[in-house]
Parts: structure tokens; C-alpha cells; sequence
């Protein structure tokens, strides 16, 4: 195994009531670089995020996270390297700012200046004492973003970070996201729809089609000479589904 | 017409002047449906909150029970304690029967399915997508379970005011296995009942008012939780 290697994906299958939603042969995520996920709805790729953060347990297959297999049951301390921002982000009940803390409060620090940090980065110092539960859409996902960011991952799981954001907002998390692992060399792997996204922000693109990891190769190639006809056709927006 | 205008004026100068036998009636009440009331909380709250996190094959039939059980006639509750705690009955030899523990016991009984399936409710209402992404923020198993019930609290404020309601304002219980002795098991909804029977309007009225009261107490003070949220 390469010394680079994040996780190692090894025949990796994830079934919901008999239904495969995951069957990838071979997978690596390397470190310190962004990882784009592309592909339709239902492709699986918030399934995937959810394996390579230990919620759940694979049908068959492993999954090694630097160099040790681990499954649904990871040692708290190897969890605790990795979190995602969802799709959907629910946020508790308290305001921006603890919410925002709540990932220290877990570890048992106070909360402190980077909280502040945070909550001037993403533009929200105003809300700070704002209850989160009563939030915009576009104001939750970045709330969740920081609530991720303040923990220090090694391993940041984006799933659709900008889905409910306007263009300025948009611009705003791809530089914090490019800063975070250029500064830090957080390993990231983002998942979205938006192929530009992708082009913009990723070294290196994957796309996933049922539950398969069709093609990943680098960001330039991906996009300008991909090897299978499905990444073509994606990458042109002419993809049936 | 008349009758109720001097009754009430009658009422509110017992009130005001906090009689004494007014007064016993009242503490009497808050002491039992209270003991009752924190007895079913420590049982009630978290065997709830253990059913409403559980996805045990059982949890439906429980849940009917539990339904089944908020719904119970007080007064036969009450048939029931009484039963149980009669001379001749399997706990007859505490000789708890008409006294406040015989009440206390009732009233538990009422409580704790009020308690424990709202409760269960307000767990269940949680969005299951916050566990996980506890979980993904680094939290242990008990960290995750902690911030359910954390975000279910109003929820869980809301089944233990519920109950108190319940309890508060409940007769059939009471006066099965109290028998409304005065200076003894008398207490607001027993007291209103016999002073209505002889008449005494004034006093069942100024007992009528402290019973709303109360229930418009606890009320306030849970819209005001809620309101901090
Ligand atoms: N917990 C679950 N139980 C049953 N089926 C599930 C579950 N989670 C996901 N699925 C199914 O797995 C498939 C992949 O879902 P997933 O959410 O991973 O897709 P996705 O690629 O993230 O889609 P989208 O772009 O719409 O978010 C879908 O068909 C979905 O219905
Ligand atoms: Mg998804």
C-alpha cells in the first residue's frame, strides 16, 4: 500500500434491504488532496461519504483509513480524524456560536478563539447568538461547514457544500475550502453535482454510476481527454438518466 | 345568580386571607400529586426515552400499552390500588389504604404512562439524521443519546407538565383510596366535590380557582421553556 494513501477501498459493497447501492473494486483517496465525487442522483455518492466516515458498516470488502482496516465500529479516536458535512444539515437547538463550538464541547475543550475565527469567515459574526434552528438554508450549510472545520480534520466529507448557496456564497466556501487544504493539507473529498465545481476546486475527479466508480483520473485529463465514453458524455451534461 | 356572586366574593376572601383549612387542602394536594409526579418523572423519562431511541421488534407493542395506559380512568386506577392495598389484598399489611401514601400510589400509576409515551414522542420526534451527524462530529454513544434527549427536552418538559395536569385535577383516585378524611387525605378536587354536595359554594369555588390556578402555573411556566428555545 502507498504511504499516501488516506483509504484504500478494497472490493467495497454497501446493500440497503438486498438493493447495492456501493460496489466499487478499487478505490484510493490520497492525502492532503481534493477528491471530487461527481455523478447523477442516486449514484450513491452520499452512501460512499457515509462508509468512508464509519456510520455505517459495508455488506462486503474494506475499507483501510491509513494503513488500518476499519469498519462501522472504528476506534473513536480514528472517528474523531474525519467528519463530514451533509447533504442536509441538521443543526441543534442553541445558538450559531455553539453550534459552531459543539465538535469541541465533544472533546472536552473550551470553546475559543477559532470559534470566532470561523464565524467571521463564513460571514455570520452578526448571528452569532442567533438561534440556529431558525437559520436559512444557505446560513445552515455554512454554520455546519464551520462546525466541521473548527474540529481540525484530517479528513474533511463534503456532500454538496454549496447546493443552497448563491454565487457569492458559492465563491466564498470553494476559498475556504482551497485554503483549508492548501494551509492544513486536509484531506478532502468533495461530492457534488456541479461539474464545474469540480474542475475548480478538485486535483483529481472520480465518477460514480450506480454504485461504481466508472473513472477517476486528474482534474485536466478527467475533463479534457477522459478514457470512458460515460465520463465524456457527464462532463459534456449529456448524460441520460 | 346570586348564589355564584357571593360564593366568589366569599372565595376570594379565603384566598386573600389564607385560611387555614384552605391552605392544609392545598399543600396536601401539591404534596401528593408532587411525589407522585417526580416518582413517575424517574421512572417515566427515561424508560421513554429508552423506547423512543430503541428499534426493538417489541417497541409496538409497548407503545399500544403505554397509549392504552394514558388513557386509564383514574377511578379505576383507584379500584385497583384499592385492591391491592384492601386488608384482605397482597399489600394489605402496609395499611397504606386511606392514607396519602394510598393516594401517592394511584396517582403514580396514572402519571407514568402520561410521562413515559410522551416522553417516547418527543424522542421519536427528533430528526434521526441528528444522530448521525453527532456521530460524525465525533461523539461517543453516549454523547449521541445525550443530544437527542437535549434536543427533545420541550418535548419532555411538556409530557411531565401534562402529567401534572393530569394528576392535579384527577378525582376518581383519590377518593377511592383517600376517602376524603379531613385533615387527612382531603385534598383540592375531593374537598370541591363534598362542598359542592352540602352547598359550601364559596369554599368549592375559592378550591375551583386554585385548582386553574395551578394548572395555569405550570402552563405559563412551560410555554415560557419553550420560548427560551
Ligand atoms: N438508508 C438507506 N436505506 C435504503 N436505501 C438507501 C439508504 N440510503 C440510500 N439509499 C439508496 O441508495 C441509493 C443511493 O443513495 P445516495 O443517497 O447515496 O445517492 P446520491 O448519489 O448521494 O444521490 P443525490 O445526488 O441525489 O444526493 C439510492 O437509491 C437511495 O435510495
Ligand atoms: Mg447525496
Amino acid at each position: 500500500m502507498r504511504e499516501s494513501a488516506v483509504y484504500q477501498i478494497e472490493k467495497l459493497k454497501k446493500e440497503y434491504s438486498r438493493r447495492i447501492v456501493i460496489d466499487i473494486e478499487q478505490l484510493e483517496i490520497r492525502a492532503g488532496e481534493i477528491f471530487a465525487i461527481v455523478g447523477p442522483s442516486g449514484a450513491g455518492k452520499s452512501s460512499l461519504l457515509r462508509l468512508l466516515n464509519f456510520l455505517e458498516t459495508p455488506t462486503a470488502g474494506q475499507i483501510f483509513y491509513r494503513g488500518q482496516m476499519q469498519n462501522g465500529n472504528a476506534p473513536l479516536a480514528v472517528r474523531r480524524e474525519i467528519t463530514t458535512v451533509f447533504q442536509r444539515p441538521v443543526l441543534l437547538r442553541g445558538s450559531v456560536r455553539e453550534n459552531i463550538a459543539y465538535g469541541m464541547h465533544l472533546r472536552g475543550e473550551r470553546a475559543n478563539g477559532r470559534v470566532d475565527e470561523l464565524l467571521a469567515t463564513i460571514g455570520l459574526q452578526s448571528l452569532a447568538r442567533a438561534s440556529a434552528v431558525k437559520l436559512s438554508g444557505g446560513e445552515m450549510q455554512r454554520v455546519a461547514l464551520a462546525r466541521a472545520l473548527v474540529i481540525e480534520p484530517r479528513v474533511l466529507l463534503l456532500d454538496e457544500p454549496t447546493a443552497n448557496l448563491d454565487p457569492h456564497n458559492v465563491a466564498l466556501i470553494e476559498a475556504i475550502v482551497r485554503e483549508h487544504n492548501r494551509a492544513r493539507g486536509t484531506t478532502i473529498v468533495l461530492v457534488t453535482h456541479n461539474v464545474f465545481q469540480a474542475k475548480r476546486l478538485a486535483h483529481r475527479v472520480g465518477l460514480m454510476l450506480g454504485g461504481r466508480i466508472v473513472e477517476v483520473n486528474d482534474t485536466a485529463a478527467f475533463f479534457d481527454s477522459p478514457r470512458d465514453p460515460r465520463t465524456a458524455a457527464f462532463v459534456r451534461g449529456e448524460m441520460v438518466y | 345568580m346570586d348564589e355564584i356572586f357571593s360564593g366568589l366574593a366569599h372565595a376570594i376572601q379565603l384566598l386573600v386571607s389564607a385560611d387555614p383549612a384552605l391552605m392544609e387542602i392545598v399543600i396536601l394536594s401539591l404534596q401528593v400529586s408532587g411525589i407522585a409526579l417526580a416518582l413517575s418523572a424517574i421512572a417515566g423519562v427515561p424508560i421513554g426515552a429508552a423506547l423512543g431511541l430503541s428499534r426493538l421488534r417489541a417497541r409496538g407493542l409497548i407503545t399500544a400499552l403505554l397509549y392504552t395506559g394514558m388513557g386509564l380512568p383514574p377511578v379505576v386506577v383507584g379500584l385497583f390500588v384499592y385492591l391491592m392495598l384492601s386488608r384482605s389484598g397482597p399489600f394489605g399489611s402496609l395499611a397504606w389504604l386511606f392514607t396519602p401514601n394510598a393516594m401517592i400510589v394511584a396517582q403514580t400509576i396514572i402519571a407514568f404512562p402520561l410521562v413515559a409515551g410522551l416522553t417516547m414522542a418527543a424522542v421519536q420526534g427528533v430528526d434521526p439524521a441528528l444522530r448521525v451527524q453527532v456521530r460524525s462530529l465525533g461523539a461517543t454513544r453516549a454523547q449521541e443519546i445525550w443530544a437527542v434527549l437535549r434536543e427533545a427536552r420541550v418535548g419532555v418538559i411538556a409530557a411531565i407538565v401534562a402529567a401534572f395536569g393530569g394528576v392535579i385535577s384527577e378525582v376518581g383516585a383519590v377518593m377511592l383510596v383517600g376517602g376524603n378524611i379531613e385533615g387527612k387525605t382531603r385534598v383540592l378536587t375531593t374537598a370541591i366535590v363534598l362542598n359542592t354536595r352540602t352547598g359550601d359554594f364559596a369554599l368549592a369555588l375559592a378550591l375551583g380557582i386554585i385548582l386553574l390556578t395551578l394548572a395555569f402555573i405550570a402552563n405559563v411556566a412551560m410555554l415560557q421553556l419553550q420560548g427560551k428555545e
